[in-house]
């Protein structure tokens, strides 16, 4: 189940807007997104995998953002058996460490932000669509991380740009490879999206991967 | 109007948040996983040097300079990097011009998806459920809450950032500010603005 697919549903409440200065509610947002952006950097797992398990947490509408990040980063380490659950009950270390790719260091910390995770890959195929080329998306629900909005499942609507082959996330969330696809934009009316609640004027895109597409 | 956030727990005692999360990085650290040096550099790079004042400047530029501005709209991501910026959560990035006929919204529905290396880190209504339910349906409600009025005239375009591309804002520029400076342009120009939500000052 995926909590987090929430576009287009009601009862969430009032937008609360902040100022741009405040990017930290309590000193151990910092250190959470500190932590999950160096265990990221150690390349035991990708930020698709973090995803599919943020939106998988029971508790997703109750947990703030930060604590989101706590409690999919400690999914994570007890998945990849980095970290067992008495040590994160205890606070300490209490069984050998496993191994990890790479250990960011400070001195490498600009290098590896500014390098980030470009998922741009060759092309060893032809796009199957064009700008301006009608598309539907696939009606059905899938039981695995996706990024096909439920909202724009089974909507027609036409691709706006082609952006080139990229790492296709729902194969790379679950663990099965980069298999990289074609990646379109698709906009919709909010018409076709919303029927008559849809504003007349208005439209909405997504990014889509080639197989979420159909003529 | 949005209501303010008027709630921070940053002076209080220590929670059990921040219990729970010392106790996981002194886990982390102790079992070798993490440079405690690197986490002090990831808090200082992000409250201090990757912030929205990085896409203001890339708006100014767009404002002042007709080259940069082509080259903006058809490789963002290059004509930005060229400004020294990209990398983490900008790998890719395109840039939406607002114009008299359309305005650009930008949200993720199904996480918090933004452009880290012009934006900085998204602000907590970016990332809450009901911006992020409201914006693809309601986009005209949603920019009425942040006080931002469009004539019927002008169609919205919200884009949903479902992969790793990100979208920046690149609003308008506004009538007479031929004489300031690309400094005093770049003051102009909120995080709101680059977002969609907001206008410039």
């Amino acid at each position: 189940m995926n909590h987090a697919d929430v576009g287009g549903r009601e009862g969430y409440g009032a937008i609360i807007s902040e100022t741009e200065s405040k990017l930290f509610h309590a000193s151990w947002e910092r250190m959470a997104l500190a932590i999950t952006l160096a265990m990221g950097a150690t390349g035991t797992w990708t930020i698709d995998e973090s995803r599919s398990v943020r939106e998988r947490l029971p508790d997703y509408h109750s947990l703030s953002y930060y604590q989101l990040w706590i409690k999919g980063l400690i999914a994570l380490l007890i998945q990849h058996g980095l970290v067992a659950e008495d040590e994160v009950a205890a606070g300490r270390m209490l069984h050998t460490a496993r191994s990890v790719k790479r250990v960011l260091r400070a001195a490498d910390v600009p290098a590896v932000l500014a390098k980030g995770s470009p998922t741009l890959r060759p092309a060893n195929s032809t796009a199957r669509f064009a700008v301006g080329a009608r598309v539907k998306t696939l009606a059905a629900a899938v039981d695995h991380h996706t990024r096909l909005p439920a909202y724009a499942r089974g909507k027609v609507g036409r691709i706006a740009a082609v952006y080139g082959p990229h790492v296709f996330a729902d194969a790379q969330a679950q663990g099965l490879g980069e298999q990289p696809q074609w990646l379109y934009n698709v906009v919709f009316t909010a018409r076709e999206l919303w029927g008559e609640e849809g504003d007349e004027t208005s439209t909405v895109s997504i990014d889509a991967w080639e197989s979420y597409l159909a003529d | 109007m949005a209501q303010d956030h008027d709630h921070d727990d940053e002076h209080s005692e220590l929670s059990d948040m921040e219990l729970h999360v010392r106790a996981l990085r002194t886990v982390l650290e102790q079992k070798g996983y993490i440079d405690p040096a690197a986490l002090d550099v990831l808090i200082d790079t992000y409250e201090t040097k990757i912030g929205p004042r990085n896409g203001a400047r890339v708006v100014a530029k767009a404002w002042t300079d007709a080259a940069f501005r082509k080259w903006l709209f058809s490789d963002a991501t290059a004509a930005i990097a060229s400004l020294g910026y990209h990398g983490r959560q900008g790998e890719m990035i395109v840039a939406l011009e607002n114009t008299g006929l359309v305005h650009n919204l930008v949200v993720c529905t199904l996480c918090s998806c933004y452009p880290w290396p012009v934006l900085g880190l998204p602000p907590t209504w970016y990332k809450s459920a009901p911006y992020r339910a409201r914006a693809v349906k309601d986009p005209r409600g949603v920019l009425a809450d942040f006080g931002v009025q469009l004539p019927e005239s002008v169609s919205i375009r919200v884009w949903d950032s479902t992969s790793e591309v990100r979208y920046l804002v690149i609003p308008q520029r506004p009538d007479g500010t031929e004489h300031l400076t690309v400094e005093q342009l770049a003051d102009l120009v909120t995080r709101d603005s680059m977002i969609g939500t907001g206008l410039v000052k």
